[in-house]
């Protein structure tokens, strides 16, 4: 079945009887230059209730949300509120008629007090205009305090945690009188405890009336407090109708638009002798005694809650920051890394998470990054030679299939799963023993998910060795030969394949004493 | 998917008909063709202009600061700025004139000219690479102390009576009317070019200007590349003193002054991204003549140099804002 | 954060104090209270011009245009007033500042509607204002005997035992700390120079923004173009030729942080008093005045280290006994 013919079989189901709608969207359209992110969206949100808004990334669901905040203009379509037109030109005009969002990530001042960032950009003032820090202080308590959170509004946010930082968001969202609250992927980097104090949260916020577009990748979560669900696929909505009616199965069929069973194509590997053994790294800060070993073949997995310090660790096996104490061995051979060349140079590569930020560099060629690393072999005597550049570049990006019009556009200007394809033939371009992926499917469509999975296991049968950082226990369970436990920055836990349940593994990240 | 036996991998091209390389290459032609109508209208308004000897002065007028400019252009492209490096030429200069107080001869000025500027690259680099300051008030900071120390030494004195072979280097001709300086000048362009444009370490150069943790991340010693290029600066501008104490015969502690926005408009005007991560060689060297060009041009017809001045800065303005103004005006209108 | 910015100002303070009594110590009656007064006295335009600065430096900008700013208004109203004695000086101050504020906003707009980055347009404008003074006076001076008296009476009347400019300088430094703290432009200015990012989510416009940052700068440097010019009794092209690098050299010093977000009016007033003492203290240990440029520049090193040091963000502590530890 083609794309065209599934948006064409849509079931647009009619909304249950109940109340009307606070919000809703029909006919939205908006496109970028090269690429069209909404076409003709439905959307309706009601008093007292969640909607999930489903669909994978690059569905749309995030300009969706900068459309409901007044951040994008859309380019068709209307948005009515109670029934009645508006628009919003300014985020300031969303907040003002009641919208608010709390983003994916904290778009929040480190530098700034809790108070003032509950009340930027909408302070209460005083008879003479200035602002009114006696009323700002006092109302910031009483919104606290009315979601729970024990939260002195004096600090900066920088001394916050993560969760204590949502909470803040949630606050300023009540500080406007919200109507709608949009909450992006809001439980992306919380622990179990602070996701349950979260839904505790939703709950409340339900029974004060408050319209609520829940956006999440979590299917469980999904079905423990969504009343309705809307998917989108490439940009369009494809179905709507109350969650009660559906089972998992059907979402994430109607999400991905075909089955899903090729997910984890996980082969058998012949695992040889040990390649890497890591003894007591550690950190000041970040990690402690850290020691594990690593073998031919062999794909390792890590798992841990965000902030257990697994990249830290990683980043500090790449020679990015320094241990305090440890020793690395590859081989037989005792050896030092102080920097990412010297790692390297040992046949130690790493893929970095923040594929943004460390892993492409968007404005330069494909060519450039993937030989970024090969320099020294594609060149003679430190002098640039484009032919051999365009040869290696092109082994490795045609082995990912990598889908680009040529090795000479912007990675920039590729999908997210393409850029990662790109990360990872930089590296493999140098012909590593070790490669490290961090968190390698985050953030791209299940297409390309597929295909990562796959050449990690073509990888590990052709004798490289994998170390995977995975937040996902799917992907953990799927794909791994054994899998380490990291819990507040030290082994927690060590597990052979077979026999390793979910149930296992969030046990020993959050800690036995304290499971949920 | 990708790799299973017998499905051939999807051919992906070199490149796609040079649509990137032409949008670059549109700016360097834009700069040719303004310099060929300064050159069209400066030969028209002044009939001293074509004077084959009146053009070689000409010259003098973007020699030494496109030297600078060379390095100052790879430093910008790396995402840190150099705003000392006329602070550095009057270091030099006066370090210079000290070594002649002593007795040194052109061997020895020289050395001390170009070893001062290595040395004053060496300080900027090492609070930005080491100390991790931002290098635009860093070398805000030693600028005022570089030339402050001229000042110290100097006062309102001047180092005079630098020795006949000394004055090579700023007042020699190669042959005919094409100086010593204009042919440094042509060698270092060529020598900038290739390094930027056709070695690893200009490659580097453009990835960490792009986005220097992912170039960290990929094993480029990003510390050391800009430590590199901070030197380079000092060293041009050591070369760019003796050349210039060369040319003027004296040195004063205000020599030089404000030569670093020149030299940054002529690097901006040259199409380098003041942002980083984009621009050439060539575009510095085809500013810089149109610079040299319109200043010698304005000096024909006697226009003050303050007056100049105010022609450079609408230069630096009007570059970057039009290009950006049409595009406004062209979203404006289709909104 | 706020506790450290208080210490950090406390240092400062201290310094100062420290500063003041080493050259006490050696030179007795510098640091009596007539002579403080005349170093602040001397201070007034320096700290107002680093006020202004502080704002634009603290959305993340810089203006290196201010001292071209200056003495292109301190020339015009000079011209004025040599040309027509009989305008009264307060429509001079109005004209100062209201030009000011338009050479302000002309750096804004291209800042702000061209997304041109600072640097490169003050740079720009620096030059260009520099000439434009050339170009109206004709390279000629305006010397105090062509000023009307009443013009270069004012900042020299002495009210309650300070004279006008001081008064108008510690104004300045109230009002620009009623516009940081009880303003929401103010909060406005720290919070797109802290995250611009997310400044937008928060219904705040970037460009806007720092467009205004421009404008005030601009009109307080309008008002430091007729406070200079009267004060010195005369006009030239070269009136305060550099004086943006100590300005920016007192915000540093001052702790504004140049990565943006980060500044106190206290910072800067401190940073400009600190300047304005080693100035003024140097004539009287008989120390050439042609230190002065080194030794800014090596203050201005050592700060801008001292602020890169405190500013070293620390990473997650994912530790806890190194959590407890710190």
């Amino acid at each position: 079945m083609n794309d065209q013919s599934l948006a064409r079989a849509a079931v647009l189901r009619p909304p249950a009887a109940g109340p009307n709608p606070v919000l809703r969207l029909s006919g939205i359209g908006k496109s970028f230059p090269g690429v069209r992110a909404l076409q003709d969206v439905e959307l309706a949100l009601y008093p007292g209730q969640v909607t999930a808004l489903i669909g994978e990334n690059g569905a749309g669901k995030s300009t969706l949300v900068k459309i409901l905040t007044g951040i994008y203009q859309p380019d068709a379509g209307r948005i009515e509120l109670d029934g009645a037109p508006v628009r919003f030109p300014t985020a300031l005009s969303a907040t003002q008629a009641g919208v608010t969002a709390i983003h994916q990530e904290t778009v929040l001042f480190d530098d700034l007090t809790v108070v003032e960032n509950i009340f930027l950009g909408h302070q209460p003032r005083n008879r003479f205009g200035l602002l009114d820090w006696g009323r700002m202080t006092r109302e910031a308590k009483a919104i606290l305090d009315r979601i729970g959170a024990r939260i002195d509004p004096h600090v900066t946010l920088r001394e916050l945690g993560i969760a204590s930082k949502h909470l803040v968001a949630i606050a300023r969202a009540l500080s406007v009188e919200a109507r709608v609250v949009v909450m992006d992927e809001p439980t992306a980097a919380l622990s179990q405890t602070e996701i349950e104090e979260l839904y505790e949260l939703v709950d409340r916020l339900k029974a004060d009336g408050k319209a609520i577009l829940f956006i999440s990748h979590k299917f469980d979560e999904i079905f423990r407090i969504a009343d309705r669900y809307t998917v989108f696929r490439d940009g369009q909505m494809v179905e709507a109708g109350l969650i009660a009616d559906v089972t998992e199965d059907h979402l994430v069929e109607r999400m991905v638009g075909r089955s899903v069973d090729t997910i984890f194509p996980k082969r058998h590997a012949a695992i040889g002798p040990e390649v890497l053994a890591v003894e007591g790294y550690s950190h000041p800060t970040e990690f402690e005694d850290i020691s594990f070993t690593l073998r031919r073949g062999e794909i390792l997995g890590f798992y841990g809650l965000v902030g257990a310090g697994r990249s830290e660790f990683m980043q500090a096996l790449f020679g990015v920051t320094k241990p305090s104490r440890g020793t690395v061995r590859i081989g037989r051979q005792a050896v030092a890394i102080r920097s990412p060349a010297e790692a390297i140079g040992h046949g130690i590569v790493y893929v970095p998470e923040d594929r943004g930020k460390q892993g492409a560099i968007r404005p330069l060629p494909i060519v450039q990054n993937v030989t970024l690393p090969s320099l020294g072999r594609t060149s003679r005597k430190g002098f640039l030679r484009m032919a051999e550049e365009f040869a290696l570049a092109r082994r490795y990006t045609e082995r990912l299939d990598l889908r680009a019009s040529a090795l000479d556009q912007p990675v920039g200007n590729l999908s997210g799963g393409n850029q990662q394809k790109v990360v990872i033939a930089k590296w493999l371009a140098t012909q590593p023993r070790v490669i490290i992926l961090d968190e390698p499917t985050k953030g791209i469509d299940v297409g390309s998910k597929a295909a990562v999975h796959e050449f990690m296991s073509e990888l590990a049968a052709e004798g490289l060795s994998v170390i995977m950082v995975s937040s996902e226990i799917p992907e953990i369970l799927g794909m791994s030969d054994r899998v380490i436990v990291m819990r507040e920055g030290r082994l927690a836990a060590e597990f052979p394949r077979e026999g390793l349940t979910p149930e296992m593994l969030v046990r020993a990240a959050a800690g036995y004493g304290r499971a949920a | 998917m990708s790799l299973a036996e017998g499905t051939r991998p999807r051919h992906i091209p070199d490149r796609l008909s040079g649509r990137m390389g032409h949008a670059l290459r549109s700016w360097e032609l834009l700069l040719l063709l303004v310099g060929v109508a300064i050159f069209v209208a400066n030969s028209l308004l002044s009939p001293y202009f074509l004077s084959p000897w009146n053009l070689s002065d000409a010259t003098f007028n973007f020699t030494e600061k496109a030297m600078i400019a060379f390095a100052v252009a790879m430093l910008i492209i790396a995402g840190e700025i150099d705003l000392s490096v006329a602070a550095i030429i009057a270091l030099a200069s006066t370090l210079m004139g000290l070594a002649l107080q002593h007795g040194a001869g052109t061997p020895v000025l020289v050395g001390v000219g170009l070893l001062t500027g290595l040395l004053c690259g060496l300080v900027n680099g090492t609070l930005v690479t080491r100390l991790g300051l931002p290098s635009i008030v860093a070398t805000i900071g030693t600028m005022s102390l570089y030339r402050g120390i001229s000042y110290i030494v100097l006062g309102d004195e001047a180092f005079n009576g630098y020795p006949a072979s000394f004055a090579l280097f700023g007042q020699g001709y190669a042959w005919w009317v094409i100086s010593w300086e204009l042919v440094i000048f042509a060698v270092l362009a060529v020598a900038f070019g290739v390094l930027l444009h056709r070695t690893n370490f200009g490659r580097q150069v453009y990835v960490i200007g792009n986005n220097d943790t992912a170039a960290a991340f990929s094993g480029v010693r990003v510390q050391r590349v800009k430590m590199i290029l901070f030197l380079l600066t000092g060293l041009m501008s050591g070369v760019a003193a003796v050349c210039l104490t060369s040319r003027l015969g004296s040195t004063r502690p205000s020599i030089a002054q404000g030569w670093e926005l020149e030299i940054v408009t002529m690097v901006v005007l040259g199409g380098v991204s003041i942002l980083g991560g984009s621009g050439s060689i060539l575009g510095v060297v085809l500013a810089a003549l149109v610079m040299g060009m319109v200043t010698f041009g304005l000096g024909l017809l006697n226009v003050p140099g303050i007056v100049m001045s105010v022609f450079i800065g609408a230069l630096l303005i009007g570059v970057i804002a039009i290009p950006r103004l049409i595009r406004l005006a062209r979203t404006g209108r289709a909104a | 954060m706020s506790t450290f910015l208080k210490s950090r100002e406390a240092m400062l303070a201290l310094a100062l104090v420290a500063l003041v009594a080493l050259v006490e110590s050696r030179f007795r009656g510098f640091a009596a209270p007539g002579n403080l007064a005349a170093v602040f006295n001397d201070t007034s335009v320096l700290m107002i011009l680093a006020l202004g600065q502080m704002l634009v430096i603290m959305t993340k900008c810089i203006d290196l245009s201010v001292a071209a700013n200056l003495a292109l208004t301190g020339m015009t109203v000079a011209l004025v007033n040599a040309a027509a004695p009989g305008v009264p000086v307060v429509a001079l101050i109005a004209l100062a500042v209201g030009l000011g504020l338009l050479l302000g906003a002309f750096n804004g707009l291209l800042v702000w509607l061209l997304d041109i980055p600072p640097i490169v347009v003050t740079l720009g404008t620096l030059t260009i204002y520099r000439g434009v003074v050339f170009v109206i006076s004709g390279g000629e001076w305006i010397n105090s005997f062509e000023m009307s008296p009443a013009f270069t009476a004012l900042p020299r009347m002495v009210i309650l035992g300070l004279p006008v400019l001081s008064w108008i300088a510690l104004l300045v430094v109230l009002l620009v700390a009623v516009l940081v703290r009880l303003t929401p432009l103010g909060r406005a200015i720290l919070a797109v120079g802290g995250n611009a990012h997310a400044a937008v989510y928060t219904g705040i416009s970037v460009g806007f923004t720092r467009f205004m940052a421009f404008v005030i700068s601009g009109g307080l440097a309008g008002l430091c173009g007729y406070l200079w010019v009267s004060r010195y009794a005369v006009a030239y092209t070269d009136v305060a030729v550099g004086f943006e690098l100590d300005v920016v050299a007192a915000c540093v010093i001052g702790g504004v942080s140049i990565a943006g977000g980060i500044g106190t009016v206290g910072g800067a007033v401190l940073g400009a008093l600190f300047l304005g003492v080693i100035k003024n203290a140097l004539p009287v240990a008989g120390i050439s005045p042609f230190w002065q440029l080194a030794i800014s520049g090596a203050a201005i090193i050592v700060a801008v280290a001292l602020n890169a040091r405190a500013e070293r963000t620390k990473g997650r502590i994912i530790l806890k006994s190194a959590e407890h530890a710190a």
